[in-house]
């Protein structure tokens, strides 16, 4: 069992390595906001899947992350790859703060919560006496990266590469830590708080911590966005961005790493085969895009209500057993 | 990839030449254009919080589809590709490199939206692929010294408010003018247009601004504050929500200033009907289109095309919805510069023909109102005609003012 969830992930980091030689830039900046979001996801499930904080407002830290780094590097003039270690210690610094009146609320009420941080953020962003470094609401551009030291990439290639190498590590550190003792104090925290505080666990410092870690992997996603996009604006941090994360870690599978994977690639790719499936009910049907993406929605949670994660485990652990036998 | 789908391009375009031995002096034609066909591409709001204004595309579409089925221009069927993007930047340049790079198409025409535009500004003026026709009033849109393969469609709000400077000005000379504003982009072009146009030597005219936040529950403190002003002209920058409220409010303080409502915020079924159709009555506010419920229309032969074709290819509702009749407009403005290019369907052609166009009338437009570009000017339509609330209806009054 172990050695095939290793071959899975061998292949998707097959798959991953091998793309940028076949693909055209379209597809790369595709992938690359795959990888983005599939970040994103990963530190709110962190917070969600195994802490059991609920949050409808981590676009509220990937749009710091973004801004952050935007601001970075067009009005100071720092370089990209150091924007974005910057941008997202802000995030941890804003999670973790954040985190302490989450300790207060729990369920629902923190989910509303963090619902108003991502109602907020946008008008935040556009604010008058920001102006000078947020751009209002024409928001702020950018030059995209080349590649260093003569690297034959192109422009898009390489913003592929960047995404994947911050992608690998967080996946790897999220693994990590998952794994471990603090893996193992987050989950007991969510099933059982009162036995996880008896066993030693000091569970404020947990919750504040991991909603800093959560908001530091969306402030990465975020500066990544930002520099893969080249534009941030208000309306790039809306509040169905958040909404759409949440959807992401349902559809990959809550508590689950791999599966953010497929929930990234649910809320890059299905909106636009939604678009592209409303063509068939008709001139007129240009209204539904937003219907049938909701009804693959309720499709997917009904058929596989643990995620795609959990479906791929399914259909593991029956193969095994048919093997068996 | 890319490059050997151009390479082959190219190699076919040659050896076409080389058939008929007649290469012409000109630019070669624009991807996505071939003897049958040319292909352009939009971004549209058809799914999100702005995917009221999927209309406009849905319009656009059907009146491509019927010149298609009239022959299309100049014997090219056009087909015209529209994705949505949600009013998302990060998916506008998406879905513009899926139009560019995968569907090749020649260009892109009246994408909706201020920043989705901007995000993918710098990308279409790099790789010089006409953005016509964008479709948004911000003013950043008509740039062509640094932006020459973008051009701008609707008024915009500098240019609406600047005409209600020259308005003011003109008909009460010693004016105390109080403005509220939205504070943002649209709010601010607006305070800077309406200075404009009073023009620097006459700035203390603004006797008073307050703004007040997109979200804010009200606006009835803003508006005691600027009652207290002591001004007499009172200019109402909001959105429709905002533009209600204050409305009323300044109705029933009592305050008897000549009230000006930006174009954003008429429509009387959102704003005016909230607000009270008896305490409206008066408003002042430019317009540049016709609207298609003002019976005055009935019998122009413009709003009964805009009709016929609404009646063949829309539905009910689109006659009522001002957005329908933008896409009409804007759409019959397209097949206007595609057929002025005849066969010579360059990039570069097409941008010299939409810059290049002198008083073109469209059905919707207000009578009068011309599309007027110029390789210095990126801003079709810059005049407006001013028009009051009479408790029923918008009545045009005075002739149109240019900005």
């Amino acid at each position: 069992m172990v050695s095939l969830t290793n071959l899975g992930w061998l292949l998707i980091a097959v798959i991953a390595l091998a793309l940028p030689v076949f693909a055209s830039g379209y597809h790369l900046y595709q992938f690359s906001q795959v990888l983005i979001y599939a970040i994103a996801l990963l530190g709110l499930n962190l917070l969600t899947g195994f802490n059991g904080q609920i949050s409808l407002g981590h676009g509220a830290f990937f749009a710091i992350g973004g801004y952050g780094t935007a601001i970075l590097i067009t009005k100071f003039g720092v370089p990209y790859w150091a924007a974005i270690p910057i941008s997202s210690l802000v995030c941890f610094g804003a999670g973790f703060l954040f985190g302490f009146p989450a300790l207060r609320l729990g369920g629902l009420y923190l989910a509303l919560a963090t619902f108003a941080l991502a109602v907020a953020a946008p008008q935040i962003l556009s604010y008058k006496g920001f102006d000078n470094f947020t751009g209002g609401s024409q928001g702020l551009q950018m030059p995209k990266p080349h590649a260093p030291f003569g690297i034959p990439l192109n422009v898009d290639q390489w913003i592929y590469v960047v995404c994947l190498i911050c992608a690998a590590a967080l996946f790897l550190v999220a693994i990590n830590l998952v794994n471990g003792r603090v893996g193992r104090a987050l989950i007991a925290i969510r099933d059982h708080p009162i036995a996880a505080e008896t066993m030693g666990v000091n569970a404020a410092l947990y919750k504040t911590t991991c909603f800093g870690v959560s908001a530091l992997f969306a402030g990465v996603a975020g500066g990544l966005s930002a520099v893969a996009v080249g534009f941030v604006s208000p309306d790039s941090f809306g509040l169905v961005l958040s909404l759409s994360f949440l959807v992401g870690i349902v559809v990959g599978g809550l508590a689950s790493i791999s599966g953010m994977i497929f929930g990234a690639l649910f809320i890059e790719f299905v909106p636009n085969y939604a678009d592209q499936l409303s063509v068939y009910f008709g001139e007129g049907a240009k209204a539904l895009p937003g219907a049938i993406y909701g009804l693959l929605l309720i499709l997917i949670m009904a058929v596989a209500p643990s995620g795609v994660a959990g479906v791929i485990r399914a259909a593991v652990r029956r193969l095994l057993d048919a093997a068996r036998s | 990839m890319t490059s050997r789908r151009t390479f082959l391009q190219s190699s076919a375009a040659a050896a076409a030449a080389l058939a008929t031995s007649a290469w012409p002096a000109r630019a070669e034609n624009a991807p996505g254009i071939t003897d049958t066909e040319i292909k352009f591409g939009q971004t549209e709001a058809y799914s999100g919080p702005a995917s009221a204004y999927g209309v406009i595309g849905k319009t656009e579409a059907a009146y491509f589809k019927m010149i298609n089925e009239m022959g299309g221009v100049n014997g090219r069927k056009i087909n015209f590709i529209s994705l949505d993007d949600a009013y998302s930047p990060p998916k506008t340049v998406e879905q513009t490199r899926r139009l560019v790079e995968q569907e090749q198409v020649a260009f892109i025409f009246n994408g909706l939206g201020t920043a989705p535009n901007v995000a993918v500004r710098d990308y279409l003026n790099q790789t010089k692929i006409p953005q016509l026709f964008v479709a948004t009033g911000a003013a950043t849109f008509g740039d062509p010294q640094h932006f020459p393969w973008t051009m701008g469609y609707q008024p915009n709000y500098q240019t609406e408010s600047k005409i209600f400077g020259k308005h003011i000005l003109a008909s009460k000379p010693d004016a105390k003018v109080a403005i509220l504003f939205q504070n943002d982009g649209f709010g601010k072009d607006y305070l800077a247009g309406v200075k404009e146009g009073l023009g620097a030597d006459h700035a203390g005219m603004v006797v008073k601004e307050v703004s007040y936040e997109n979200g804010e529950p009200t606006v009835d403190s803003q508006i005691v504050t600027l009652q207290g002003s002591g001004a007499d002209v009172f200019v109402i920058a909001a959105t429709p929500k905002y533009a209600a409220q204050a409305i009323r409010k300044s109705y029933d303080v009592g305050w008897n200033a000549v009230r000006y409502l930006t174009d954003v915020s008429v429509s009387i079924a959102a704003v005016l009907k909230p607000a009270g159709l008896d305490k409206a009555k008066g408003l002042i506010t430019a317009a540049y289109a016709k609207d298609a419920t003002d019976a005055i229309w009935k019998d122009d032969p413009g709003l009964k095309a805009f009709a016929d074709f609404i009646g063949k290819y829309g539905t009910a509702n689109d006659l009522r919805d001002t957005n329908a009749a933008y896409g009409f407009n804007a759409a019959i403005l397209m097949v206007e510069v595609l057929k002025r290019c005849g066969n010579d369907l360059s990039r570069e052609n097409i941008m010299r023909q939409a810059a290049n166009i002198k008083d073109l009338e469209l059905p919707m437009l207000l009578p009068g109102v011309k599309i007027n570009t110029s390789a210095d000017n990126f801003y079709p339509i810059r005049s407006m005609q001013l028009a009051q609330f009479d408790g029923e209806n918008w009545k045009n009054f005075g002739d149109l003012i240019t900005a």
